[in-house]
C-alpha cells in the first residue's frame, strides 16, 4: 500500500508520465484517407490507472499502438505532443524507441492464444525480454520470470517455465503475457483489452491482478476496454472515445456520479448486471450507427445517434472543462453536468 | 517425442512394405518376364528354359517372399545383363547419387530460403520481382534443358567446369546446380508466402513490443515458423532429385544410380530395376520420416499428435 502514496506524491510534483495532444492516425484506404484517431488529448500520471473506453472501432487500439510505436507501416501518425517521461516520441531515432518498449513501456494484447510464440517456451520468451533490455545472465532472466510466473497467480511455476504456449489455457496465457510486460519494470503497461477474449470469472482475476500488480509495482496502466462496468472497478481516471475522438474525460468518481455527454449517459444507461449480459452487447443499446471515419466529419460526430442533438450541433463542440479535471465535448456539457444529468425531457423538447 | 518418433516409424515401415509388393507386382504386370528377356528370336524351349532359370515357373508369391527375403537382406540377385550382384552395382553407384542430390538440396535451399526472406521483407520491390522471375522460369524449364544450357555456357565456352565425368568435385557443380535449381522456385515460394504469413502474426507483434531487435524478429521468431513446411518440402523434394537425377545423370554422364536405372530399363535387366525403384522410395520413406521429426523438433505442437 506504500506505493499508492508514492505513486501520489509524484503526481504531485512532477509532469505526467505520458502527455498526448492532438493525436491523429490516418490509414490509407481504398476509398480515401481513413482518420482511425482524430485528434485527441489525454495524459497518464505516474503510477495510475486510465481506462481508455469506447465501442468497437473507435481507435482504442490505434490510439496505443501509435503509442507504442507498432503501428502499420501504411499508418500515419501526427501531433502536437507526444511526450512520454521527457522523451518525444514523434522525433526520436527508432533505434531509441525500440529501446523503450518493452523496457519502459509495455504492452499486453488482447488475443492471448496467439500473441506468444508457438515455437518457444516460455521461459525463452520471457527471459529474452529482459535480457533484451539489460545485462543480465540467463540464470538471473530465468530467476526473474519464476518469480513473475508465481507472482502473477501460476502454480508448478518452474514447470510452466518449460512449456510451450499451446500447453496453456487461455487465461494462463494472459497471465504469461503481463508477466512479461513486467520483466523490466516498466512505468507504463497499455492493456489493449486483456480480458475481452476471456471468460467471465477468469477475466475477475485478471483485473484483479492488475489493480494488485498495478498499486505493487507503482505502474501506470492505460486498460483499454469497451465495458464500462470494467471500468468502474479498476479505473483511476477515465477517457471515454468515441469515432476517433475522446468525448469525454474525468476521475473514474466524476464520471460515475456526473457523466457530461449524451454518449457517456447513454453507456451508462446500459451498463448490465454483472453476469448476466453478454459481452459486447452492451454498447449496442445506444440506437444509430457511428459515422463513417473515412474524411472529414461534420459537426459533432455523435449527433446522428443523440437524443439531445439540435441546430448547434452541425458545428464540432470543443473539449470543454465542466468542472476542474472534467472535460467534455458537448455543446451542452455545462448543462448536462447539473444535479439531474439523466432527465433528458428537459433539455430536448 | 519418443512415442512420436516410434508411432512414425511404424507407419513408415508399413508403407514400407506396401511399396515392395507395389514395387514387385509393377514387374509381373508388365508383361511375361521370361518373353522379354529372351527377346524376340528366342524359340519356345529357350523362353521355358529362362522361365525354369530364373525362377519364374514358381508361383507369384513364393516368388515375392523369395524376392523379399532377399532384398531385407540386401540382396537382390544378380543383374541379367552385368552379370554381377546387383547389389555391388548400387553400392557402386550409390555415391554419386547421393552426393549429387545432397549438393543439389544445398543448393536449393541457400538460394530460396535467403531469397524467399528477402522477397517477403521487401515485397513488390525489384528484388522480390526477381525472384517470382527465377520461380517462374525455374517452373517452366525442363532440367535437361537447362542442364544443357549450363553446359554450353561454363564447360565449353566458359571451361570453368568440367562437361561430363564424376572424378572430381568440379563435376558435381553444373549438375547439382541444374538439379537443384528445379527445386528452388517452390521452396522459394513457400519461404516468401511463410514468411509473409508468419510477419502479420500477432507474436511478431508482441516480439516487437518487447523492443526485440528487427533481427531477432526476423530470424528467430518469424523465419523459424515460415520454415516449418519449406522442411517437409525439402525433404520431398530430396527424393524427387534421387529419381529424377535419372535425367540429369544421362545429360552429364554421372556413373549414378540414375544411370544406372535408365540402362537397366532399357535392357529389361528387372533384378537391377527393381532394386532401384524400391531402394529409392526406401530413401523417400526415410526422408519423410526425418521431415516429420524435424518438423517436431521446430514445432512442438505437433509432438502432441
Ligand atoms: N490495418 C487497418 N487498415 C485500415 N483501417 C484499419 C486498420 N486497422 C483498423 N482500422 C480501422 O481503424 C479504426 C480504428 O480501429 P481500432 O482497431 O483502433 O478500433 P478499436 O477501438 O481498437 O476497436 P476494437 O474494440 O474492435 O478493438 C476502425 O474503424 C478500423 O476499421
Ligand atoms: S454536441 Fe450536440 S450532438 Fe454532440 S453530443 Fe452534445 S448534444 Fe449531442
Ligand atoms: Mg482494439
Amino acid at each position: 500500500m506504500s506505493n499508492l502514496s508514492t505513486a501520489e506524491h509524484s503526481a504531485a510534483t512532477s509532469s505526467p508520465l505520458l502527455t498526448v495532444k492532438q493525436l491523429r492516425v490516418d490509414l490509407p484506404v481504398a476509398k480515401g484517407t481513413l482518420h482511425a484517431v482524430r485528434g485527441i488529448d489525454f495524459h497518464v500520471e505516474r503510477g495510475e490507472m486510465l481506462c481508455l473506453v469506447g465501442e468497437s472501432g473507435c481507435g482504442k487500439s490505434m490510439t496505443s499502438l501509435a503509442l507504442m510505436g507498432l503501428l502499420p507501416r501504411k499508418a500515419q501518425v501526427n501531433a502536437d505532443c507526444l511526450n512520454f517521461d521527457g522523451v518525444d516520441l514523434l522525433t526520436v531515432p527508432e533505434r531509441e524507441r525500440s529501446n523503450l518498449r518493452g523496457a519502459r513501456m509495455a504492452m499486453i494484447f488482447q488475443e492471448p492464444m496467439t500473441a506468444l510464440n508457438p515455437a518457444y517456451t516460455l521461459g525463452n520468451q520471457l527471459s529474452e525480454a529482459l535480457r533484451r533490455h539489460q545485462r543480465v545472465s540467463r540464470q538471473a532472466a530465468h530467476d526473474r520470470a519464476l518469480y513473475l510466473l508465481k507472482r502473477v497467480g501460476i502454480s508448478a511455476a518452474e514447470e510452466r517455465m518449460r512449456q510451450y504456449p499451446h500447453q496453456l489455457s487461455g487465461g494462463l496465457r494472459q497471465r504469461v503475457m503481463i508477466a512479461m510486460a513486467l520483466m523490466c519494470e516498466p512505468d507504463l503497461i497499455i492493456a489493449d483489452e486483456p480480458t475481452t477474449a476471456l471468460d467471465v470469472t477468469i477475466q475477475a482475476q485478471i483485473l484483479h491482478l492488475l489493480r494488485d500488480l498495478q498499486q505493487e509495482f507503482g505502474t501506470a496502466i492505460i486498460f483499454i476496454t469497451h465495458d464500462l462496468g470494467v471500468v468502474a472497478r479498476i479505473a483511476d481516471r477515465v477517457a471515454v472515445m468515441y469515432a476517433g475522438e475522446v468525448i469525454e474525460t474525468a476521475s473514474a468518481q466524476a464520471l460515475f456520479k456526473a457523466p457530461s455527454h449524451p454518449y457517456t449517459q447513454g453507456l451508462l444507461r446500459c451498463i448490465p448486471t454483472p453476469g448476466k449480459t453478454l459481452p459486447g452487447s452492451r454498447l449496442q443499446a445506444i440506437p444509430g450507427v457511428v459515422p463513417s471515419l473515412v474524411g472529414k466529419i461534420e459537426g459533432c460526430a455523435f449527433c446522428n445517434r443523440c437524443d439531445q442533438a439540435d441546430e448547434r450541433c452541425r458545428t464540432t463542440p470543443p473539449l470543454q472543462a465542466v468542472a476542474g479535471e472534467h472535460f467534455s465535448r458537448c455543446h451542452f456539457a455545462h448543462q448536462l453536468a447539473s444535479p439531474a444529468p439523466l432527465n433528458d425531457q428537459e433539455v430536448t423538447s | 517425442m519418443w512415442a512420436f518418433v516410434f508411432k512414425r516409424t511404424l507407419i513408415a515401415l508399413s508403407v514400407a512394405l506396401t511399396i515392395s509388393v507395389l514395387c514387385f507386382s509393377l514387374l509381373q504386370l508388365s508383361g511375361d518376364l521370361a518373353l522379354s528377356i529372351g527377346g524376340p528370336e528366342a524359340t519356345a524351349e529357350q523362353v521355358e528354359q529362362i522361365r525354369v532359370d530364373y525362377g519364374l515357373d514358381r508361383p507369384v508369391i513364393q516368388q515375392f517372399t523369395t524376392w523379399l527375403w532377399g532384398a531385407v537382406q540386401l540382396d537382390f540377385g544378380r543383374s541379367y545383363y552385368y552379370q554381377s550382384e546387383v547389389m555391388d552395382l548400387v553400392v557402386e553407384r550409390l555415391p554419386v547419387t547421393m552426393t549429387l542430390g545432397i549438393l543439389a538440396l544445398a543448393i536449393a535451399l541457400g538460394v530460396s530460403i535467403p531469397l524467399g526472406v528477402v522477397a517477403a521483407l521487401k515485397r513488390g520491390s525489384w528484388i522480390d520481382r526477381m525472384a517470382m522471375a527465377i520461380a517462374v522460369t525455374g517452373q517452366a524449364m525442363p532440367n535437361f534443358w537447362f542442364g544443357l544450357t549450363l553446359i554450353i555456357v561454363f564447360a565449353v565456352k566458359l571451361q570453368w567446369f568440367p562437361a561430363a565425368g564424376s572424378d572430381s568435385w568440379q563435376g558435381f557443380v553444373l549438375p547439382a546446380v541444374a538439379l537443384g535449381y528445379y527445386a528452388t522456385p517452390a521452396m522459394m515460394r513457400l519461404t516468401r508466402s511463410g514468411m509473409l504469413e508468419v510477419l502479420e502474426a500477432d507474436y511478431i507483434r508482441t516480439a516487437r513490443a518487447k523492443g526485440l531487435r528487427t533481427g531477432t524478429v526476423i530470424f528467430k521468431h518469424a523465419l523459424r515458423n515460415a520454415v516449418i513446411p519449406v522442411v517437409a518440402l525439402a525433404a520431398v523434394e530430396l527424393g524427387f532429385m534421387l529419381g529424377g537425377s535419372v535425367v540429369i545423370e544421362t545429360v552429364f554422364s554421372l556413373r549414378g544410380l540414375g544411370q544406372l536405372a535408365w540402362n537397366a530399363i532399357s535392357r529389361n535387366d528387372y533384378p537391377v530395376v527393381q532394386a532401384i525403384v524400391l531402394i529409392i522410395a526406401l530413401f523417400y520413406i526415410v526422408l519423410t520420416l526425418l521431415a516429420d521429426i524435424l518438423n517436431a523438433a521446430l514445432d512442438p505442437r505437433l509432438r502432441a499428435r
